[in-house]
Order: C-alpha cells, then structure tokens, then sequence
C-alpha cells in the first residue's frame, strides 16, 4: 500500500502533461474535470498511503521509496525519492484534500476564462510541485518543490498577463522568493559540508537528520536561520512578506489554493522537518523564528484593519496567520504549528473561496465599501463565510479556536511577552475578521454606490481593484447598471460547504483535553518527539489562558460590530496602515531609484571605462601609427642616418658599459 | 600514472580503425569546400549541403557518445599522426569525459543554426563560413597537440568574423573589427606560452625531442614554479578573453549584439567555452601548480562576473545585448566552478558549459524569432506578445526559466552543482555568487514582463506566432533542456571520472589537497561528526 506513494505526484504531473498536449482540445470544461479528476486521485492514492503507514506500529512509521538517482557526484549524492511518514502524509492529505476542492471551484470559477486549460495546467503543475515539496526525502527534492511552486506561483498571479499590475506582481512574488532562495540553497550546502548529506532519512543511516545532533551549536544556527530566511521568503514572514498582499492579483482559487492553503506553508513544513537542526542550534535561534512570528502576525493584523479590498483583508490575515505558526515553531510546539497549519487550510481557504464567490456574485466588485447585506443575495456563501470567520476569529468550538489556543499555549511557556503578543493579534484578528463579515453581508446594500465614486483616486487599490475586470466576462463595471449580486452554482458552493464542516470540525483532529484524545500530536509523534518542547503549565493556568483567549475574541467581535454594524463608533481606519506602515513604498521607492540608478551607473561605467579603455587602447594605437608614419620617408638617406645614429648610441652604451 | 602511461602507449592504434576524431573535425570541412564549389545560383543547394555536413557531423557525435567508455578517464578514439615532425608537432586527437559533450554540443547546434535561421543574402559563403567554424571548433575541442589546438584555436575567428563582419546589423564593422582584435591580442599571450613551454619542456622529455604534445608534457614536463606561473598567465589571458572574464569582456555585448543570429548562437552555445574548456584543459592540466596559485583571483572576477554582468544586463534596453551581459554572468559561475578545484565543482562546470550552450543558445534563437517579427530588438518597442504568439511565449518561458536556474531544468543541474562544489572550498565567495540567482531572476523576469506580458499595441499585434519550423528547431533544446534537468546521470557519470582524473593529476604535483567531504561525502560524517562533537 505504501508503494502507491509514486502516484500522489504522478497524477497530477500526468494531468499537466495532458492539458499541455490535449489543453486546447478539451476546453471548458473538460479540462477542468480531468485536472480536477487527477488531483481527486491523487487524495485517493493519499489515503491509501496513509492506511498503509497507520497500519504499522508508531515508530515504525517511516518508508522511503526510491525512483532514480538524481544528481550523483563524487560524495554529493541526492535521488528522486520520497519520505513517507506521519508529518509528510499529514501535508500530503490537506494539500491533496483541500485541492481537490479548489479545482472544483475553479471549474465554475474559471467559467468564460479566455485561458480556462492553461489555468487547469498550472493548478496541476502546482499540484505536482508541492507534493514533490512534502513527499521529497531529501532537501533538494524538497527545492524542486519549493522552486516549481514557486515557479507555478509566479503564472498564476499574472494570469491575467494583459493587465500589467498582475505581471508585476507576479514577477514580484518569484523575486522575493529568490531571495529566500539563497538561504535555503546556502543552508543545503553548509549542511552537506558539515554531515556529508541533504538526505532526511536514509536507509543506511547516513541522513543528515540522523546525525544533527553532531552539529556543534553555531554550524546549527547556521543551517537553520539560513533555512529560515528560505522559510520566511515563501512562508510571507517580516521582512519579505510583500509579495503576499500583492499575489491577490490572481484568480481567487489561485489565492486561495496557494497563497492561503498550501504553498505559503511550505516554510513552516520546512522548519518542521529539519527541527532536530533547530535543536541542535543556539537557544536564541528559536528565538529568533518565534519574535519575527510574532511581530510578524501583530503587524500585519494591524494592516488587515484597514484594508478596504476583501482579498487584501485575507491577504493579510494570511501573512499574521502564518506569523502564529512561526512562533509556534519558534516555541518548539511543533505540533501546534502543523495543527494550525491544517485548520488554517480549512479555514482560509473557506474564507478566499467565500470571496471569491461573493467577487464573482458582484460582477468583479471587490471594494468591501461598495457590498453589504449580500446574506440575503448568496445565503450559502453567507453562512459558510460565517462559519469561517467563527473559526479564524477563535470562537469555540470552531477549527481555530483550539489550534490557535495551543499556540497561545506555547508562546506562554516560551515567553510571556511573546504571549501578550499573540493574544494582542488575536483580538486583532476577531476585530478585522468580524469588520469584514459586517461589511460585506450585513448593513446596508452599498453596491450601487460604486459608479459615484469610480473615478475617485484609488490608486493605492489598483493593482488588485481591475483584477477580473474586462478579462474574463468582458464586462467593465461602469459600462453597465448596478448589477445584482447572485448566488454560485454548485461547483462553487459545494467546495465551499465542505470546508465549512471542516472549519467546524477541524478543532477535533486535536482535542487537549487528555492524551487519547490529541490524535494528531499522537500521529506526529514519532517525527517530532525529540525536538518537541512540552509547556510546563498546570491545567488551571491552560483553562485560565484559555478563557482569556475567549474573552479577547468576544471582545474584538464586540468592537466590530460597535463600529461596523451598529455604528455607534466611529471607525478607525488610518492611512498609514492602509498602506502597510508604507513599507512597500519605500522598498519599491529604493530600487526604482537609487537601485536602478545603481544599476545604470554600473552599466555606464562599463561603456565609457571598461570599454572606453578598450577604445582609449585602439584610438592610442591608431594616432601613434600615424604620428610614426611621417618616419616612413621613403627615402634610403633617412633611413641611412637612423641606421648610423643607432650604432653610434649602441656602440657609445657598450663603451660606457664597458669601463672606459 | 599507469593508467595515463597506458593511454599514451595506444596512440598508435588509432581509435578502432575508423578515425572518427579526425572524420568529425574533416567532415564539415570537406562540406565547407563543396558548398564553396556550388554555383552561386542554386543557394537551394549550398544550404543543402550545408545542412546535410553539418548534421551528419552531429550524427557521428551522437554515434561517440554512445559508443565513449564511461569507464575509462583518459583518452579515447585516440588519433596520432606526425605533421610536422622537425618540431614534434603531431595531429593529436583525443576525447575524454570533459570534452566528450562538448563535442556533442558542437555537432548539434550547428545544424539546428544552419538549418533553423536562414540568412537575409549571400547564403553560399554564409554556409561555407559557418561550416568551417564547425571544423575549427570541433579541432580546438579534439587537439591534443598544443600547436594543433593553437591552429584550431585562431582559425575559428575567421569564419565568426566574416559572418559578424558580412551578416550583422549595423555596427557589424565595428563588432566584428573588436572581437578578432580583442582575441588576437589574447592569442599572442598564448602563442609565446605554447612556444616556451614547448621548448622548456624539451629538457624533461625522454631524449630531449621537443614535442608540442600535451600529454607528453603534462605528464612529464617539471617546470620552476614561477615559469609555470607565467606561462599559466599567458594561457590564462587568452582563455580569459574568450570567456569573457571581467574586465576582458566588452567585445562580447558588440559581438552578440551585431552578429546575425546564428552567428550569435554559436558564439554563445559554443564559442565562449573554447576559454573555460581551455582553462581545464590547458591551464589546469599542463600547469596545476599554477591554476591552484591562480584560483584566488580568478574565483574572484568570476564572482564579479557572475554580479556584474547581472547588474548590467538588468538595465539593457536591447533584448540582445540583455541576453549577451546574462552570458558574462554565466560563464562567471563557470569559472567559479572550475576554480573551486571540486569534483562538484568542476563537473557542474563541464556540464554547465554544454546547459549554458543550449539555453543561450536557445534565447538567441528566441531572440532572433522576434526580431524577425517585429524588426527591432528595443525592448521598450516589444510589449503583450504572449496574447498574440502564445507558443512562442511558452518557449520563451521554459527557455528563461532553465536560465534562471530552475529546479528540474538543465540550468539548476550545472549551477548546483558549481555551487556546491565552490561552497566546499570557497564558502565566502559562494555566499556572494549565490546571490547571482536573485539577480538573474530578476532580469529575466523583468525583461520577460515587458516583452511579453500586457496588452500588445498596434505594432506588436499583429506578431504571428511560432511556425511548425521554429518549432522543430526548439524541440530539440527543449527536449535537452528538461533531459539535463531531470536526468543529468548519463552525463555526470561520464563527466566525472575524466574530473577526478584531472584532481588527482592536480593532487599528484601540488600540496592541494580536495577536502575529503568532496569524495567521500556521509561516509566522512563520522569523523567531521565527532570532531566538532570534541570542540
């Protein structure tokens, strides 16, 4: 059963293959079905693979399947092979799962799309990349992943190529990642100088993991912070998380599927797995991770506050949500940084795939100022929306309440500083979350207000504003009336119920409250128990932690709903968070000016110096030959005298040479 | 040494009867000859011998490859003959695991030139030239002989001259007046050093003959160290024009730029290796001592290289002098891969050498496509080809993608690899060339965005697509391009050996020794385990 493993990638490369070749043929939506088809079998082939680990006992749940050596040179050898064990099955069924799902909200989504094949080739290339990022049993399968998701990262957001605002983002997002990039590959090769391998576990032995513990503490700290600026570079973490907010570019399944579910964890899979190393490291390195988590998580709740677009509110979200992970990592609870991992998938892309069919219901209206009372218009999208914003904000029993607590949980035994924090951003989260929610499907219909305003300067809101304006439909909004929102058809609304009683559930994948009951830190446990760092807190303190955490999330509902529903607050929204504290701004401000005029000094010194010389050279050659030409006479008298001059010096040199 | 002895000792057989060294250098030469005797009138049948000589010297390329022993490190199909005995220069020819895809490369861009850009007049001299410029390249990746390859080596300037000079764009003249000064001046630097070694070598030869043969010499020549070092340099500054190394390399955008397109196929796919080839082969080989002395400085501008030419290519505004500056870039890496005197190292560099050859051979066939379509090369003329000429975007795409250094395409394999292996010795500096994947990203990326990407103006909309000849012309470098990617062993294991000759040669006669992790890998973890568990 565990040798079926080979399929959970082939699929969906076979899928990409096929759209690649048949693509055109098949059209809508064919192609769309087998995408959707090949990555539904992927799941299957996952769920087998994952019977046939639970099969065997705990400490035995480890299994590596070869395929082909890869890059064999000299001592370097790395194969294509996968890792099957309870942290990578665990990946492999929520990214396949949740997936699957997508595609088939794609299906509806996409409907009309000029590019409806080309869409479905990349979400299965996608598909395959990140398969290969958790199934790899090395880090360099695991690069081929991180690199190709990337890579599929990078169509997909400029998609819609034609506007320019989505290439740009598109190739902002590669580059920023490439930056990350270097650390990871920097980290890869200190570590195989240091152990001799990048391989995870190896059958003989040899694996790098297997052998962490003879890193000395600064060659760890080494390898691990240099894997986490790879980690922090595709995970969206302080300070490369720009691309994120501007990945919205692309179409919401797009969003949803990597910039929410699967693709933007990657970093937080990584430090997972490579943990022996982070155990091995300094005790600040840890540390490290956990602060730039948290800060990262509180400052970009305080941006969601304020953004206006409803992707860029979940945009953000998803860059704090990912914060939480790190400074669970960053604690040591690894478990608790995979348990929110998987609710967040449910949740968030719940969440996209919600505003995506609320983008779709409004005709490409993304605004949240230009919504409202939309529950009575789309009642599935409404009521799931709800479910998913019950579940992020941390209401129980929903999904996030017990996985985010358990961070929490963490962040306290670590630190209580870093607690405060997180406790902050999750009012934070409750507070923006439920401004959304009002916002868009309860107060007043504001949907026809758009056309006043469309010339009003929002260039701040552009890039994102026109997504699917004119490309997909052919309609521009302000050419037609208001027009009024609809509900999804059933492609769309049946992903979205399905995540809906998984954003509900999801919480019982993990129960605290004894040991049986805590299936997935029971599942991961042979993967992560010798690195794990259990809080030493008495079950008081927990269920006090807990209800605070409770009282934060009522409390930022509360306020929302005193500005945003009952208006008796006035709402504060400043600029500067609009802007995201202007970050962007200045890095974009930097290297469009002092770096590109760097870049074109350089390039003009190398015209006028280093090839100047090189013409100074020949322009020198050539005066000097026609000032020496003039000695050329002709005539054998001039030639004579210069003849007869010469012995006389040289015959005067050697006279004077020899003494006399 | 035994085995290196061995070698030297079968010189005389020849190969096994045919002499396929010497058919695949005499092969387009011969066609050089008959397309020049082929009237004027009939251009039909002039590119049709052309393409016929050309693609059967990449025929009998493939046919060496598969039948190269992978086993055997030293040279194979060996073909020893006297020329000029006096001087004891010999037709020496020789392949090994180093020069053996290179070889291939060669034998295969060619044809794909010559038979997928046709040129705008004259096509009997253009096939002529180009078929001639097969010949020398394949001579100067074949001698054996330092007088033999010092032959090959100038002769190939000739044809790329006349093809920059005859074909080119504007400033053609001036191009191609710049890139024969420029190598010549290079190649004066080398002519003294063959003579001197040559003739200094004479004394450790058995009975004092002089020989030009490189094995001879490489094997038994003792050179003063500091003799060697000059001469080294004098190599060094040849190869090092050919490259190009920083600050030796301004010909390179006038040369690429100016050059029809498959002129700068060529250049690119196959020319600039003559250097880095050269480095291993006559640098690292005649001279070890010296190459370990140099690698500081030559690591260094090859990082330098790697930024720089990154930097500049980022704010070209021709999309062919962009795709020239990425290859300075490039070919840094390679240098910095050689210099790191690893077996990764050096086997990233060789297979680089042969994945650069074919992704920049592929962008300037893109390059070319375009220009033809839209009659500028001006990027900021370019803009929305992907809605109008999607396949030719997708192309683009894989091709850009596998020059970024994209997992799963060629150009990771190679770069990898000289990463890795230059991190083993030169971490410091590796650190910094690293960062040359940022850049190289970004402008490509960057240039892709504005060539392809947005709404496509009047100009640019009407730009038809890919026809089904562009497409047989890409789908062998394609094809390439996602082989070396994903299944790079058939070549690393034939690459490799030749490497760890050339180390262990280079260990045999200087103090350097390859760290140990390099060979060994986990199975040195043990000890490096333990000796920093003691710390």
């Amino acid at each position: 059963m565990l040798s079926a493993v080979w399929l959970i990638p082939a699929l969906p490369l076979l899928g990409a293959l096929l759209l690649l070749v048949f693509g055109r043929k098949l059209g809508e939506p064919w192609s769309g079905v087998l995408a959707t088809l090949m990555v539904a079998g992927s799941f299957v082939a996952g769920v087998v693979t994952f019977l046939g680990l639970l099969d065997r006992p705990a400490e035995e749940r480890q299994f590596l399947f070869h395929v082909f050596d890869w890059l064999p040179v000299g001592g370097f050898n790395v194969d294509i092979g996968f890792l099957v064990d309870p942290l990578s099955m665990t990946m492999v069924l929520f990214v396949t799962g949740v997936g699957a799902l997508i595609h088939l909200y794609s299906i509806g989504y996409m409907h009309g799309d000029r590019g409806y094949p080309r869409f479905f080739l990349y979400l299965n290339l996608f598909a395959f990349s990140m398969l290969m990022l958790v199934l790899g049993d090395n880090l360099l399968v695991t690069f081929l992943g991180w690199e190709g998701v990337g890579a599929c990262s990078y169509f997909l957001i400029s998609f819609w190529f034609e506007k320019m605002p989505n290439a740009v983002a598109g190739k902002k997002a590669f580059v920023t990642n490439r930056i990350g990039d270097w650390g990871y590959m920097l980290g890869m090769f200190l570590t195989f100088t240091t152990l001799g391998s990048i391989t995870y576990f190896a059958k003989d032995g040899s694996g790098f993991l297997q052998h962490a513990s003879g890193l000395t503490g600064v060659t760890a700290t080494a390898i691990a912070l240099l894997l986490f600026v790879g980690a922090a570079g595709k995970s969206a973490q302080l300070p490369l998380y720009v691309w994120l907010p501007d990945a919205m570019a692309g179409p919401t399944p797009v969003s949803a599927l990597i910039h929410a579910a699967t693709m933007v964890t990657s970093g937080v899979y990584l430090m997972v797995r490579v943990s022996p190393v982070l155990a091995q490291s300094y005790h600040w390195a840890p540390q490290v991770i956990a602060w730039i988590g948290a800060i990262t998580a509180l400052f970009a709740a305080t941006v969601a506050v304020s953004q206006r677009d409803i992707k860029k509110v979940l945009a953000y979200s998803t860059v704090s949500q990912l914060g939480y992970m790190f400074l669970a990592v960053g604690s040591g609870a690894y478990v608790a940084a995979i348990f929110h991992m998987v609710t967040h998938a449910f949740f968030k892309a719940l969440l996209f795939l919600g505003s995506g069919s609320v983008i779709h219901g409004m005709h490409d209206e993304q605004d949240m100022r230009f919504m409202g009372a939309l529950r009575k218009l789309m009642p599935i999208t409404a009521s799931t929306f709800i479910v998913g914003w019950l579940a992020i904000a941390g209401v129980p029993p929903f999904a996030g309440f017990w996985s985010k607590d358990e961070i929490l949980l963490s962040a306290w035994g670590n630190n209580k500083a870093l607690w405060a924090i997180g406790l902050v951003t999750a009012l934070l989260t409750a507070y923006y979350m439920s401004r959304q929610v009002f916002m868009v499907f309860f107060g007043e219909p504001r949907w026809d207000q758009a056309h006043h305003v469309a010339g009003e300067a929002e260039q701040s809101a552009a890039a994102v504003d026109d997504e699917r304006t004119d490309v997909a439909h052919g309609v521009a909004v302000d050419e037609h009336p208001a027009p009024t929102p609809h509900e999804s058809p059933w492609t769309m609304w049946v992903p979205l119920v399905v995540l809906a009683v998984l954003a509900v559930l999801g919480g019982g994948l993990n129960l605290p409250f004894n040991h049986d009951v805590s299936f997935l830190a029971n599942w991961l446990e042979p993967v992560v128990h010798a690195t794990e760092v259990v809080p030493d807190v008495a079950t008081a303190t927990k269920v006090g932690l807990a209800v605070v955490a409770i009282i934060a999330a009522l409390a930022g509902i509360a306020l929302a709903a005193a500005v945003y529903l009952k208006q008796r607050v006035r709402a504060v929204e400043p600029e500067l968070l609009l802007h995201a504290y202007h970050y962007d701004d200045a890095l974009a401000a930097f290297f469009g000016g002092p770096g590109e005029a760097l870049a074109e000094g350089t390039a003009m010194a190398d015209k006028l110096v280093i090839d100047g010389a090189v013409n100074g050279a020949g322009t020198l050659v050539r005066a000097g030959g026609s000032r020496l030409r003039v000695v050329q006479t002709g005539y054998v008298r001039n030639y004579a005298l210069g003849i007869a001059g010469g012995a006389v010096l040289a015959l005067g040199w050697f006279l004077v040479r020899a003494g006399l | 040494m035994l085995n290196v002895l061995a070698q030297t000792g079968v010189h005389s057989v020849s190969g096994a009867g045919f002499p396929l060294l010497t058919a695949l250098i005499l092969l387009p030469a011969i066609g050089a000859v008959l397309v020049a005797v082929v009237p004027r009138t009939r251009p039909e049948v002039s590119r049709l011998v052309g393409v016929a000589a050309s693609a059967a010297t990449g025929a009998l390329s493939v046919w060496l490859v598969t039948q190269f022993d992978s086993h055997d490190a030293g040279f194979q199909f060996v073909s020893k003959h006297d020329w000029i005995k006096d001087l004891g220069i010999s037709w020496h020819l020789g392949v090994d695991g180093i020069s053996l895809f290179l070889v291939l490369l060669t034998g295969l861009l060619f044809p794909l030139a010559l038979w997928g850009v046709k040129p705008h007049h004259d096509p009997k001299p253009y096939t002529a030239w180009l078929l001639l410029l097969q010949a020398g390249c394949m001579g100067v990746f074949l001698s054996l002989d330092l007088f033999l390859f010092f032959v090959m080596f100038e002769i190939v300037l000739v044809p790329m001259y006349f093809i920059i000079g005859g074909w080119g764009y504007a400033d053609r003249v001036y191009a191609a007046l710049k890139f024969f000064l420029f190598t010549m001046l290079g190649s004066t630097f080398m002519l003294v050093g063959i003579l001197t070694t040559a003739f200094l070598a004479r004394s450790s030869m058995p009975g004092g003959a002089l020989t030009f043969d490189l094995v001879q010499i490489a094997e038994h020549a003792d050179f003063a160290t500091n003799t060697a070092r000059w001469l080294f340099v004098s190599f060094a500054v040849a190869f090092a024009v050919k490259v190009p190394i920083f600050p030796l390399h301004t010909w390179l955008p006038d040369a690429h730029t100016q050059a029809p397109t498959a002129g700068s196929v060529i250049l690119a796919g196959v020319m600039l290796k003559l250097g880095t080839y050269g480095f291993l082969r006559f640098g690292l080989y005649l001279f070890p001592e010296a190459a370990v002395w140099a690698a500081p400085g030559l690591v260094t501008l090859g990082v330098i290289g790697i930024i720089y030419g990154a930097i500049v290519a980022a704010v070209q505004k021709d999309l062919k002098r962009l795709v020239a500056y990425s290859s300075v870039a490039h070919l840094g890496f390679i240098v910095l891969g050689t210099f790191a005197l690893t077996t990764q190292g050096l086997t990233g560099s060789v297979l680089q050498m042969v994945n650069h050859g074919v992704s920049t051979g592929a962008l300037f066939l893109l390059v070319g496509m375009i220009y033809d379509r839209r009659h500028t090369r001006l990027i900021a003329e370019l803009g929305g080809l992907q809605k109008v000429a999607p396949v030719l975007a997708g192309v683009f795409t894989v091709v850009m993608l596998s020059s970024i250094g994209l997992p799963g395409l060629n150009g990771f394999s190679g770069e990898f690899l000289i990463l890795l292996g230059s991190f083993i010795t030169r971490r410091w500096w590796t650190i910094v060339a690293a960062s040359g994947v940022i850049l190289a990203a970004l402008y490509l990326l960057w240039a892709y965005q504005r060539v392809f990407h947005g709404e496509p103006d009047e100009a640019n909309a009407a730009t038809p697509d890919m026809n089904w000849v562009d497409g047989l012309v890409m789908a062998p470098l394609l094809a390439a391009i996602l082989f070396v990617g994903v299944y790079p062993k058939p070549m690393l294991e034939r690459i490799e050996p030749s490497v760890n000759r050339l180390i262990a040669h280079i260990e045999d006669r200087t103090t350097y020794r390859q760290p140990e992790v390099a060979t060994k890998g986990a199975a040195v973890q043990g000890e490096a385990t333990t000796q920093e568990g003691h710390k």
